[in-house]
């Protein structure tokens, strides 16, 4: 109980097959309590289908392991019991009242008092005055902030948010993630799934999965070193025709545009070298070698991992 | 639970009750929103109320069982007074409505069978002369009692009206005639149908058959209603085990089928005078189990069906050899055995038989334990198949 105490996730090969397809393909990964796992990936890459199995909603075809101590085969009520599940759409129910869907929820978890928590719980989320709205007649943000609380109501020790800020304001989303990081520090270990590399940032750990298969896993620094990519940032007039001519040159991996400035990398850091010399020389644009963003390390990852089969 | 021990410190939980309050509650969860969903649900929760009225009005009123002016044509060649005074006096008691004046016996026929007349009144062609002279002529009235319901009354009509149909017409010397017997016999043809069945009880059976259809489609949608919303997933995601979802759907519906039969029996008994004879507690206990039974059996229908038109269709499977089968529409015993052993398979079958007897007989629970088993039996079954259907993943 000792050993698995600190590690809230837990799984080992863990492999999805939908007809022919594999959808997760020998998928590892260990979340420490407390962290933040951000959960990365190109769309129909396997996350959702992941996180499904860690939750007890999916058997695995194989692989084993487990959600806070308990077998993610063979112990799915009780991870039902302690994981709180967001959903990737909003799938409270909308001819219900906020504070209907919470008393709900509270049943449903067996609380004590569920009134109680339901109260408690539209005081923590801000929404005490629109406590009788339905919650079918929410913006976006507060589905999402009333899905959130929903979750946490019945004090759960692992949440798992699929793209939980998918058609949120920046605002709202900003929010959304101070109280994620306020949860993981009173215990609670988050694995998130998201396309905001903003929000992959504020994550204490990452895990990018693409095609089924998990391309990366670690730290931000970790990701970043392991790719081993070399990159320059290039300013000046006419970025775009020379992006187009640089994506078609041998040992360009990567051209990406970020806002004002092009970012460049290849794995042969000598045939960058070389391009970058040839280029600066031209006197066109100005090349500035720099440390790769985790953004260029994804659409690194994604570029060679390879349209979806 | 270990969790709590291995994982100290997490965010506050809040204390949960012991193993079986929160199975309870968890059922009483399911319940909680079901109602309310209902409660909210406009069109739905007008249809409780609506569909038994409106079915019982057009059932109650459109299936008259003792009807009037029946189509009927007269087939004679006696033109006299007597003959006349005959057909005047069989209109006269409303039943029949003197369409069409027959050419001859396949004429006649002929208007029968494309179902243009009812009955043909045969008036033999020497009629009044058999009469006067005292022969006892016969008169024929030939019944389609294809549909005995409606021919019954009509006929025992035109059997008092020939009584009195010739009282003024035989005087002077003719009322020598007017004994006690009539002068003439009447003889019935009760075509197609001899044994003329009578017996129909169309609003007792008419309960059966309104809750079996309400009750069928609001479960029937239940399960998948969840699915196509998207509410499902999370469902799934949290503790409640299928058949606490079950139950605590099945259950507010359980409050809806009384409303219903309370509604129809008000209705029943002061629109068409149909009392209980039997015992009121006896009849709502077997029809509030016979409302589960029917529940589940939609319930079932909803762990099956992919989406909402594949349970309604599911449903509608189920209701028509309900109606066709189980002695609504036709006499039970009338039916060949085969369709009798289908129809000892559909609970309408066994509560049309508890309702009747109830209401008519007043037949008391030892008389009706085999049918009531029987639909214990039913509910039984169909929710085990739905909790063992109930898909708890989404594999």
């Amino acid at each position: 109980m000792s050993v698995e105490s600190d590690i809230a996730i837990d799984v080992r090969g863990l492999t999805k097959s939908f007809g022919a397809k594999k959808v997760v393909d020998n998928f590892t990964l260990q979340v420490a309590r407390g962290n933040i796992q951000g959960f990365l990936g190109p769309n129909g890459s396997g996350k959702t289908t992941t996180i499904r199995m860690l939750c007890g909603l999916l058997t695995p075809d194989s692989g084993e392991g487990k959600c806070l101590g308990y077998d993610i085969r063979r112990q799915q009520e009780e991870i039902k019991r302690y994981v709180g599940y967001m959903t990737q759409g909003f799938s409270l129910y909308r001819d219900l009242t906020i504070r209907e869907n919470l008393e709900f929820v509270a049943r449903v978890y067996g609380l004590e008092a569920p009134e109680d928590a339901a109260q408690g719980a539209l005081e923590r989320l801000g929404l005490v005055a629109r406590a009788d709205q339905l919650a079918g007649e929410l913006s976006g943000g507060w589905k999402q902030r009333l899905s959130l609380g929903a979750c946490i109501l019945p004090g759960p020790s692992l949440l798992l948010l699929d793209e939980p800020t998918a058609g949120v304001d920046p605002k709202a989303r900003r929010d959304f993630w101070d109280e994620i990081h306020h949860l993981a520090t009173q215990g609670l270990t988050v694995l998130v799934s998201t396309h905001y590399m903003d929000e992959a940032e504020r994550c204490h750990q990452i895990a990018y999965i693409a095609n089924g298969r998990l391309l990366a896993s670690g730290t931000i620094p970790e990701i970043i070193a392991g790719a081993h990519l070399s990159t320059w940032v290039v300013t000046g007039e006419g970025l775009d025709a020379l992006s187009s001519e640089l994506k078609h040159l041998p040992g360009v991996d990567i051209v990406a545009r970020f806002g004002a400035a092009l970012h460049v990398g290849g794995h042969d850091e000598a045939a960058m070298e070389r391009i970058a010399r040839r280029y600066s020389a031209e006197g066109v644009h100005r090349w500035k070698r720099d440390e790769p963003s985790l953004e260029d390390v994804f659409i690194d990852l994604m570029t060679r991992a390879g349209p979806d089969q | 639970m270990s969790v709590e021990q291995s994982l100290p410190n997490s965010v506050p939980r809040p204390a949960r009750r012991g193993a079986l309050a929160q199975s309870w509650q968890r059922v009483l969860a399911m319940f909680v929103k079901e109602f309310i969903q209902l409660r909210r649900d406009r069109p739905t929760f007008a249809m409780i109320v609506g569909i038994p009225l409106i079915q019982l009005m057009l059932f109650g009123y459109a299936i008259n069982t003792d009807p009037k002016h029946l189509p009927t044509a007269v087939l004679t060649s006696d033109d006299s007074p007597i003959a006349r005074a005959m057909i005047g006096a069989l209109r006269a008691t409303d039943y029949f409505n003197i369409k069409y004046v027959a050419r001859g016996e396949t004429d006649a026929d002929k208007l029968i069978l494309s179902n243009k007349a009812q009955f043909v009144i045969q008036i033999p062609p020497d009629f009044s002369r058999q009469l006067v002279r005292g022969e006892k002529p016969g008169l024929l009235l030939i019944a389609d009692a294809s549909d005995p319901v409606a021919t019954s009354g009509a006929i025992a009509a035109a059997l008092g009206a020939a009584d009195q149909a010739l009282d003024r017409e035989l005087i002077g010397p003719l009322a020598s005639l007017k004994q006690n017997a009539p002068p003439f016999e009447i003889r019935i043809h009760r075509r197609y149908n001899p044994a003329g069945e009578t017996r129909r009880n169309i609003v007792p059976g008419l309960i059966g058959t309104i809750l079996t259809m309400t009750m069928l489609i609001y479960t029937a949608l239940s399960v998948t209603r969840e699915i196509e919303r998207g509410t499902m997933e999370a469902l799934l995601a949290m503790p409640v085990r299928p058949v606490e979802i079950m139950l605590g759907k099945i259950a507010p519906y359980v409050v809806v089928g009384a409303v219903q039969m309370s509604t129809i029996l008000i209705v029943a008994s002061l629109l068409f005078q149909v009392p209980v004879v039997g015992s009121l507690f006896l009849l709502t206990l077997l029809t509030l189990l016979f409302i589960v039974a029917n529940l589940s059996v939609g319930y079932t229908f909803s762990t099956v069906a992919v989406n909402q038109l594949q349970a309604m269709q599911m449903t509608f499977f189920f209701f028509l050899p309900s109606m066709l089968l189980s002695g609504f529409l036709f006499p039970f015993y009338g039916m060949p055995t085969w369709a009798q052993y289908l129809g000892e398979i559909m609970p309408l079958t066994h509560y049309l038989r508890i309702v009747r007897s109830v209401m008519l007989k007043g037949s008391n629970f030892g008389n009706l334990a085999v049918d009531a088993g029987a639909l214990a039996a039913f509910t039984l079954v169909a929710m085990s198949v739905a909790v063992m259907r109930f898909r708890q993943t989404l594999d």
